[in-house]
């Protein structure tokens, strides 16, 4: 007989070894699924895995890592805040549609003029567009206690046919020959977010991502707001009677990933993908679920994971490219790893017992 | 614009049509939260029951085998959530979004060979002359039997859980698990039963997207319809007969704004399509006052200790 029982105090050693032997299981398991696919398991393990960093072509690889892996990061160190006090946004994707629209649009606002405030100035309004997004969310749990999971989930569905709009209408290039999709930043200097140092990857929205881990990380370890987010995740009765406002606590968390998600939005638009077009979006909000939960909800930890998924991003293609291996192949690869993440997440908070259990 | 290309007699039958989808997935994850059970990912659970509908629906011919194969690709899928939620103890919203993102990429990897490849089609339940009535015809009775079927398991769903002993246990586990469990209800077991139901529903109704609604597979193409499934539930106040009417509402707005799109009206198309979810938003935020009529357990983790 198999039973579990809880553990007085979680255990540390199992809470840093789970996400491990997450990626571990879905390496196998996503192994077992390539070969169903008719694909070298082994191979195809090692393209997306070890191609990136140290094949033939990492050098070109390589910078792809962090441009893939910055927005990954900014959106999951906001997601894990509000997560950590039981405030769930999932709508992330809309926030990060929000963000770029107002980025964009604030940059395209002075086309063709030459200065070195649009670029702040971008950055400020796609911050504002990622949090006023996530404030209606917010407001309204606080005003009318809707619940802000589906509300922030609905709105990624406005968001994307906001976008779509936008790229059709107000935002679409004059001199695009009717084809749908902005003006491409890439070649409007003051709007362009390029690369810091060349070659590296490193742009402003990878700098951005630092910042927010640092800030995020003194944050939960060193300030008030950071322990009462902290004991309102934990002990929601212990948090009132401390204290603490929960409505407050709600629009700051859901604020503050918005605002990230914002920033991510608009970091990508103006370097990376360069213009606002109907299917900008590919889903980093989603994808950042994920690595907010496979870095344990810490700053430090999702670092590691945002660039372990945009490994299997950068992976993904290759593989796809070379091996052809379908695009959604990498998707259910990462919703795997969340899977067995969470299933192994029992042995952090609980003892698994071999025997009959005792008669009391 | 032209408002008289709408026939409202059609429009009507439309909108019961395209209730049927929300109203399958939304009686369903009514049972499961009734459970006290919050399962997030019934989006994931339709858009497989969709896929497996239809991949089996095309090899067999038959759109029957089709809809049973959703229910069991649902049901399966649902099962995952189950051993996370049930065995594995893991939290309930996680493991709901796990199950979505999850279910996406399965299906969109389950399906790709079967982009563009029309469905058999699913006949219209014959009853014969009384589908020819003017007007309460084609409104009532001119419909497939999945229809029909959603109807029935509301009703069911409803006596089941108002009049039977079942039902009477079903809630006793989701307003409280420790007294269930005091009195001797195996509250892991009826959870997991109650999530499978979920499960096979949803499949239902993402089958219903693929194989008659629209009729055909394309990635994503439940398009939130379970997220509003989900707001549904609270927008009923877990009562099964005002599922219906939700549903009735929601299929409604979405069927209109499609009907107007057609007829060309001034307003973007974009913004239309924004409608549902716009509207869901709005729903949710006026019913949201009463709280109280949440099962008392929902969302919360079971774990006998002792």
């Amino acid at each position: 007989m198999i039973r579990i029982e809880a553990r007085p105090q979680p255990s540390a050693v199992m809470a840093y070894a789970t996400p491990v032997l997450a990626v571990v299981l879905t390496m196998i398991f996503g192994g077992i699924l390539f070969a169903v696919l008719g694909k070298d398991p082994l191979q195809a393990i090692a393209t997306i895995f070890w191609e990136p960093i140290f094949g033939e072509f990492a050098f070109f690889y390589r910078p792809q890592l962090l441009i893939k892996g910055a927005p990954l990061v900014l959106i999951a160190i906001g997601l894990a805040l509000g997560f950590r006090a039981g405030i769930w946004n999932i709508g992330a994707e809309g926030q990060y549609i929000a963000g770029a629209i107002c980025g964009a649009g604030a940059g395209l606002a002075f086309f063709p003029t030459e200065s070195v405030l649009i670029f702040p100035f971008m950055v400020l309004a796609g911050a504002l567009g990622g949090w006023a997004w996530a404030m209606i969310p917010a407001v309204l749990k606080v005003k009318f206690g809707t619940n802000e999971i589906l509300v922030s989930l609905m709105l990624v569905y406005v968001a994307e046919q906001l976008l779509a709009s936008m790229s059709l209408g107000l935002l679409k290039n004059p001199e695009g020959f009717g084809f749908p999709g902005s003006r491409n930043l890439q070649q409007y200097p003051s709007a362009h977010n390029a690369e810091i140092i060349s070659g590296t990857g490193m742009h402003w929205g990878v700098v951005a991502a630092l910042i927010a881990v640092i800030f995020a990380y003194v944050l939960l370890t060193r300030h008030r707001l950071g322990f009462a987010i902290r004991v309102t995740g934990e002990a929601p009765r212990a948090a009132k009677f401390g204290g603490v406002n929960p409505g407050r606590l709600v629009l700051f968390c859901l604020g503050m990933s918005g605002l990230l998600a914002g920033l991510a939005g608009m970091f990508e638009v103006a370097g990376p993908s360069g213009q606002i077009s109907i299917d900008f979006n590919v889903g980093y909000g989603f994808t950042a679920i994920i690595v907010a939960f496979l870095g344990r909800l810490n700053p430090l930890g999702i670092v590691a994971a945002g660039l372990l998924m945009a490994l299997t991003y950068i992976g993904g293609d290759i593989a796809q490219s070379q091996l052809g291996l379908p695009a959604a192949a990498i998707q259910v690869f990462q919703g795997m790893l969340l899977f067995f993440l969470l299933a192994l997440d029992v042995l952090t908070n609980y003892r698994v017992r071999f025997g009959a259990a005792e008669v009391l | 614009m032209d408002l008289s290309a709408i026939n409202p007699i059609l429009l009507i039958a439309a909108m019961i049509a395209a209730a049927t989808p929300i109203l399958l997935a939304a009686i369903g994850e009514l049972v499961v939260e009734r459970a006290g059970v919050l399962n997030l990912g019934v989006e994931g659970m339709m858009i497989t029951g969709a896929v497996c509908g239809f991949i089996i629906a095309v090899n067999t011919g038959s759109p029957t085998v089709g809809f049973i194969a959703a229910a069991v690709g649902g049901a399966v899928l649902s099962l995952l959530f189950a051993f996370l939620t049930q065995v594995a103890l893991a939290n309930q919203v996680a493991s709901g979004l796990a199950l979505t993102l999850f279910g996406l990429g399965l299906s969109s990897l389950m399906g790709q060979s079967y982009v563009g490849i029309k469905p058999p089609r699913a006949e219209a339940t014959p009853l014969g002359p009384l589908a020819d009535i003017p007007v309460i015809g084609p409104i009532i009775f001119g419909h497939d039997l999945m229809v029909y079927l959603g109807l029935g398991i509301v009703a069911v769903t409803w006596a089941v859980l108002k009049f039977t002993r079942m039902g009477l246990v079903l809630r006793a586990v989701g307003e409280n698990h420790d007294a269930a469990h005091a009195l001797g209800y195996k509250v892991k077991r009826i959870r997991t039963l109650a999530i499978l139901f979920g499960g096979a529903c949803a499949g239902l109704g993402g089958a219903y997207i693929s194989l008659i609604r629209v009729p055909q597979w394309t990635e994503g193409m439940t398009a939130g319809v379970g997220w509003i499934a989900l707001a549904l539930v609270v927008f009923a106040s877990w009562k099964p007969w005002r599922v219906l009417l939700g549903a009735y509402l929601f299929g409604g707005i979405t069927q209109l704004q499609l009907n107007l799109q057609g007829a060309g009206v001034a307003i973007p198309v974009e913004y239309l399509a924004m409608s549902p979810y716009v509207v869901t938003i709005i729903v949710l935020v006026i019913l949201s006052a009463d709280k109280s009529r949440a099962p008392g357990s929902l969302g919360r983790t079971f774990h006998a200790s002792g």
